[in-house]
């Protein structure tokens, strides 16, 4: 029983990660830059839900509302402000500029939430859901993130492959130039996408937060860059990858706490996406394109 | 009036005139070729008239509306299309969904309906691939449309490229060296295809081409540029016997 109990706090874990990694995944598919603020993103969203709930006493959904829609329009504004106008501009100046958002968005929190840790209160409450007598404890928590992993995955791709906006997403992925000929809005259509990664990031931080509950302006960090490990060990780029990366990632991580020790979990979980990437230079489920020559 | 005007149009790149002084008129339903040697500033005329790049002087008017400034999506929805040289083609997309990218703006609904799938959604999906369907049957491109557009042969992707084009709902089609790497074979099916769309579609066509044969067989008007600067017009039989023409292509 340990052990399934293990595998499904680990898929709960990996599906919080599965949730980030789309942000990463999406951005980086449509845009081609990796957004490190997107984990920080994760922990604005926190904070948002905590403030509804505790400080102004709003019922948990309408704090995760919340949540939603600040993190999209910072999404949406980060891209603005830092990002667009870097659109020409070498990658590494947009590496460092998203580094440079991270921090900003740390510190802007550490100026007005405080350094103390606040301690949230989940907002799926009632009783674990016990099994079999009582050997197996699952959380509601726990149901509720795998829940909305699911459903996040499949309308994100229905979204990408069966609606105008996702062809045009796609299109922009491959050729911006030829996309706006073709009557697309390059621009729009990048807002969109940080507007979804946002709004998820939103949601994986609210079930993050309810998972393990302690809320700090650096609680967005780790799990951000964990999920980006997984979009990569998943094959960034890819829907599919992000989900799959995810899941393994967590299990992983989780198995290598349970069974091995909890210190060296998170270098165990690094170690296995070293091996992975030395198999398969472009993740799990990514693309291998071959130059034709 | 003319459909499109262009009025004393030049762009420098630093130092490097590319295009200079160049005035052209063409009239609504007409097929016009733009010719020249290589290096001549064709293609960046056509960079100019789909807004990629910003003249430095002169006037783009299509209908007597101003393009100057205008961003490239805006130019499309103001019914300019085109193809380009080397194929750019979203590889990856199925042949179906890259003519989907080419109705990007002509057919709406909202995020929320889409994310949902409410309201119309349905209905103006299914709309889109029947309008999509429609035009790759005119280019006999129905039986391929789910394969990836990586996939399909040269002359199909040259084809499927006019048809996304043609999705747009273009006044005025620019083919960018259309015939490029085509036997004689496929540039007869090639200058077939031309007069099918136009006379199909109403477009105007506005063509970059090195094949004589086709510009001096489809075209009825030529623009021959040289240094970026317009060296001779008039119609094939007049510009190919122009001397100045023939020194440009063959030297002296």
């Amino acid at each position: 029983m340990g052990f399934l109990n293990h595998l499904i706090s680990g898929i709960s874990l990996g599906s919080i990660y599965a949730i980030i990694a789309l942000g990463y995944t999406m951005v980086y598919g449509i845009a081609k830059m990796l957004n490190f603020a997107h984990g920080d993103v994760i922990m604005v969203g926190g904070y948002m839900c905590f403030c509804a709930t505790t400080y102004l006493g709003w019922p948990p959904i309408a704090g995760v509302l919340l949540a939603v829609v600040v993190c999209t329009v910072l999404g949406v504004v980060i891209e603005r402000l830092a990002y667009k106008p870097l659109r020409m501009a070498p990658s590494l100046a947009v590496l460092i500029t998203a580094i440079g958002v991270s921090y900003f968005l740390q510190n802007a929190a550490l100026l007005i939430w405080g350094s103390s840790t606040k301690s949230f209160t989940s907002v799926v409450g009632g009783d674990p859901i016990q099994l079999f007598g009582g050997q197996l404890t699952i959380t509601r928590v726990t149901i509720v993130t795998i829940v909305a992993c699911v459903i996040i995955m499949v309308a994100l791709t229905l979204f990408t492959t069966k609606s105008k906006m996702g062809t045009a997403m796609r299109a922009v992925s491959e050729d911006k130039g030829a996309a706006q000929l073709m009557g697309i809005n390059v621009n729009t259509t990048i807002s969109l996408t940080f507007a979804i990664g946002s709004g998820l990031a939103a949601i994986a931080g609210v079930l993050l937060c309810s998972a393990y509950p302690t809320l700090l302006p650096t609680t967005g960090s780790m799990p951000g860059i964990k999920a980006f490990t997984a979009a990569v060990f998943g094959g960034i780029g890819s829907i599919p990858g992000a989900l799959l990366g995810g899941i393994l990632l967590g299990v992983i991580e989780i198995f290598a706490k349970a069974y091995i020790s909890t210190q060296l979990s998170d270098a165990i979980v690094f170690a296995v996406l070293i091996i992975v990437l030395l198999v398969k230079p472009d993740g799990l489920l990514g693309k291998h394109v071959s130059e034709k020559v | 009036m003319a459909m499109l005007e262009v009025t004393s149009l030049g762009i420098s790149f630093g130092g490097l005139r590319a295009v200079d002084e160049l005035s052209m008129k063409i009239e609504k339903g007409g097929l016009v070729g733009l010719i020249g040697p290589n290096g001549a500033g064709k293609t960046t005329v056509f960079n100019m008239l789909t807004g990629v790049y910003r003249p430095t002087d002169g006037g783009i008017r299509l209908d007597g509306q101003n393009l100057i400034g205008k961003k490239p999506h805006d130019i499309c929805k103001l019914g300019v299309a085109r193809t380009f040289q080397n194929i750019r083609l979203f590889s990856n997309l199925t042949v179906l969904d890259n003519v989907k990218t080419g109705l990007h703006n002509e057919i709406t609904y909202s995020l929320a309906e889409s994310l949902f799938h409410l309201g119309s959604y349905h209905k103006k999906e299914r709309q889109m691939n029947e309008k999509a369907m429609e035009l790759l049957g005119v280019f006999g491109l129905e039986n391929v449309a789910g394969y990836q557009a990586a996939n399909l042969p040269y002359g199909k992707q040259r084809k499927l490229e006019i048809a996304r084009a043609l999705a747009t709902d273009p006044k005025l089609l620019l083919l960018d060296e259309p015939a490029a790497g085509m036997n004689p074979n496929e540039t007869g099916e090639l200058m077939e295809t031309i007069e099918l769309v136009r006379k199909k579609f109403g477009v105007t066509v506005l063509l970059i081409e090195h094949d004589m044969k086709l510009v001096s067989g489809i075209c009825e008007y030529l623009y021959v540029l040289n240094f970026g600067r317009l060296l001779a017009e008039g119609t094939p039989a007049e510009v190919l016997k122009n001397p100045e023409v023939v020194t440009a292509y063959l030297g002296e």
